[in-house]
């Protein structure tokens, strides 16, 4: 029932792409012979079977339990291009806003292409190397290392982890990926500022594709926070289709922040596989203020004895935005826990998913799984479709999950009232610690901080925005959001 | 001029008639206390006076140093210096104690025109009355009630009270589920915090947390009036006699 399902929607996206000019294949083609003599053989072999995976797939339909809540029918309907290498000029005061203080490296990647003048990789920490993953492929290829950089594993771990066969997404990565961060914390070390690798949609009027890859290896006992960061200059739609593969070896301690903040016509789908050794210690934490369009994935597999994952998301959606969040939790050692905590706020006709699914493989005794999903709903338009999933095949586990939707409550509103603060001054305060809670579970104080400001920022807008709609509705014109915020 | 006039007020809830033509005159460095039978109107009195919507008042008048209090909304009554302590104090998470009372005070101060208090100013008077409350600094950075036992919500209400320094200070049961230890510690902040310039209402259903807090007036509610009024010796003689004898005796007596 499921697989004939599957295959009709299949058949209406193929049905689609072939009708118009095919800009994947297109891309493909681009990227192949730009890459001819370039890529080592088992790495053409992967994009050759993601492709071929990919063009008999075509983007899955709402009739995909998997994406049930979310239409692709837009994305399909935009023509977005490839940009070549500096098709796009930009310079360092284009992206200065986005900087994070205290990092300990910038990485710069505009329009998929690795940004050497606007990134700082030199100076790094002891036992922290970083590499754009194209450069790392090259020099794989031709015997020498990068400036302070000897790129190994990645034959090893690259597309190792995140799975191009049952996800249409993660095989047009595996096929069109062009460059993206590659980063390795060595055995033991501790990284303490974090760092920034920074996507940078800029589409110069043209509405342009990218599929950055990102390579995380932390290495047994080491420490470190990376944050992959995705923004956009001008307004014109870009659709990034980012895969990122993160393996923390033994007693690692790894933070991952996704930070979506592109121009509300962006679409955006990420997907985040985390690969954990015997008591590694990863941290997932998404924080989507922008795009149009999002869908997070997040995919911790936790498979050694005493993993542990937290995973901790906040979306913030106004207008039209949609922001799909697709969790799937595999326990498959004994003794592991995952921790997932989502809020979301909704305004406007923001529509939310929180889809989180658990799964206990039959060996994972003494699992401990919980989920929570907490939603504020800012308007009678907005949204939230939340689903939890538990599927346990072992006996002995411990598996919660809980969700809630709500208002913002009136005895809150009312005790900060009663001491003082004004109405709307009470809402924001309110408003800006549902948001905040995400922020108690980050333990980087530098990416912390960061995070902090940009809730801060989009709280503001989202309180300007409802404050200019109040006023346009007190008039009587019918502004859509997009037009006044 | 007295502190607080209220004349024959009417409140509703839901459409009930609660409150029904109650009076009573607070005047400034007072302690009265309300006492009366659950559903006597009480907490309502409280509600009202702080001005919770929910709360409809039907008819009658209140002056709060001479202004209309009904014409104020929570936030105007709590910044010309009404402050209620709340029967259930409300967990707030994501916000600090610390930047929560700091907040509250600076926007009364703003309203008044003063300049706002920084974290210098503020610390050294906030350290100082979480000692009065024998309660621990590590509070200050954790969320408003947030996980607070019963007696830490309650202690947490008079704090701010301490700190607000206000000229009415309501007191909504806030003995009730205290243990010995709590409400000795409660009493003595509210005791600390009476001055001339200030007057209390102490709404209770007992009469032990008055063995703390000598009242100045004791005033016993029935059904939505004052029954009956008088000093000290009618909260032990409530005790000793239960509510029953001011029911039975209501309608025999005129409201004070």
């Amino acid at each position: 029932m499921r697989a004939a399902a599957r295959g009709m929607g299949n058949e209406k996206a193929m049905t689609t792409v072939t009708r118009k000019p095919n800009t994947y294949l297109e891309a493909y083609g681009e990227l192949i012979a730009a890459r001819q003599g370039r890529d080592p053989i088992w790495l053409r072999q992967l994009r050759e079977d993601a492709w071929n995976r990919f063009s008999q797939s075509g983007f899955p339909t709402t009739q995909d339990e998997d994406w049930r809540f979310t239409n692709l029918a837009a994305l399909g309907k935009t023509l977005f291009r490839r940009v070549a290498k500096d098709g796009v000029a930009v310079n360092a005061r284009d992206i200065e806003k986005f900087r994070l203080a205290g990092s300990a490296s910038l990485f710069v990647f505009v329009n998929g292409h690795f940004s050497p003048g606007l990134s700082e990789v030199k100076n790094l920490p002891k036992g922290l190397e970083v590499c754009s993953l194209e450069r790392a492929i090259d020099c794989g290829m031709h015997g020498y290392a990068p400036e302070g950089c000897a790129p190994t594993g990645i034959e090893q771990h690259l597309s190792r982890y995140a799975d191009d066969r049952r996800d249409a997404f993660v095989a047009l990565n595996a096929a069109l990926w062009e460059d993206g961060a590659y980063v390795r914390i060595r055995r033991g070390a501790t990284i303490e500022r974090p760092i920034h690798v920074m996507y940078v949609s800029a589409g110069g009027g043209a509405e342009i594709m990218t599929h950055p890859r990102t390579l995380v290896i932390a290495e047994e006992a080491s420490q470190a926070a990376v944050i992959e960061d995705y923004v956009s200059l001008g307004g014109e739609a870009a659709f990034s289709n980012a895969v990122t593969e993160l393996v923390g070896g033994e007693d690692a301690v790894v933070s991952h922040f996704l930070v979506e903040r592109e121009n509300l016509a962006s679409f955006n789908v990420s997907t985040l596989r985390l690969e954990q050794a015997r008591g590694a210690n990863v941290a997932s934490h998404s924080i989507l203020m922008g795009g149009g369009l999002v869908r997070n994935n997040v995919h911790p597999v936790l498979n050694g004895e005493g993993a542990e994952c937290l995973i901790n998301g906040l979306f913030v959606g106004a207008g039209k935005q949609h922001l799909d969040n697709h969790m799937l939790v595999e326990h498959a050692q004994p003794l592991c826990s995952s921790r997932q905590f989502y809020n979301g706020i909704l305004d406007g006709e923001a529509h939310g998913v929180f889809h989180g699914r658990i799964v206990v493989h039959k060996d994972a005794q003494k699992t401990d799984a919980k989920q929570t999903n907490r939603n504020l709903l800012l308007s009678d338009n907005a949204r939230i479709d939340t689903k939890p999933q538990l599927e346990i095949h072992a006996d002995d586990v411990k598996c919660t999950h809980g969700a809630t939707i709500g208002q913002i409550e009136e005895e809150q509103l009312f005790y900060l009232r009663s001491r003082g603060f004004g109405e709307a001054e009470a809402r924001n305060v309110l408003l800006y610690a549902f948001a905040a809670e995400c922020l108690e579970r980050m333990k980087e104080p530098a990416a912390r901080e960061f995070v902090e400001g940009l809730i801060r920022e989009r709280l503001a807008e989202l309180g300007r925005s409802r404050m200019t709609s109040e006023v346009a509705a007190a008039k009587g014109d019918a502004l859509s959001w997009e037009e006044v915020g | 001029m007295a502190l607080l006039e209220i004349e024959d007020l009417r409140a509703t809830v839901d459409g009930h008639e609660i409150l029904k033509g109650l009076n009573l005159t607070v005047n400034a460095g007072e302690v009265h206390s309300i006492m009366g039978p659950n559903g006597s109107g009480k907490s309502t009195l409280a509600q009202v006076l702080a001005r919770r919507e929910t709360y409809e008042v039907t008819g009658g008048r209140i002056l709060f140093d001479g202004k209309d209090l009904l014409e104020m909304k929570p936030e105007d009554a709590a910044c010309e210096g009404l402050f209620m302590a709340f029967q259930y104090p409300v967990e707030i998470p994501g916000i600090g104690n610390a930047y929560f009372l700091r907040s509250a005070m600076n926007a009364i101060r703003k309203y008044h025109g003063q300049e706002e208090l920084d974290a210098m100013d503020f610390l050294p008077l906030y350290k100082e009355r979480l000692k009065l409350l024998e309660m621990d600094e590590k509070l200050m950075n954790r969320s408003v009630n947030e996980g607070f036992s019963g007696g830490e919500k309650k202690r947490n209400e008079i704090l701010q009270l301490a700190m607000l320094e206000p000229k009415l200070a309501i007191l909504d049961e806030t003995d009730s589920g205290l243990d010995i230890d709590a409400l000795r510690i409660v009493a003595q902040g509210v005791n600390a915090m009476r001055s001339p310039e200030r007057a209390f209402l102490v709404i209770t259903h007992y009469q032990r947390l008055l063995n703390y807090i000598s009242p100045d007036f004791v005033h016993v509610l029935v059904d939505g009036r004052i029954a009956r009024s008088g000093g000290p010796e009618l909260a032990l003689e409530l005790e000793e006699k239960g509510y029953g004898w001011a029911e039975a005796d209501a309608s025999q007596t005129l409201p004070v």
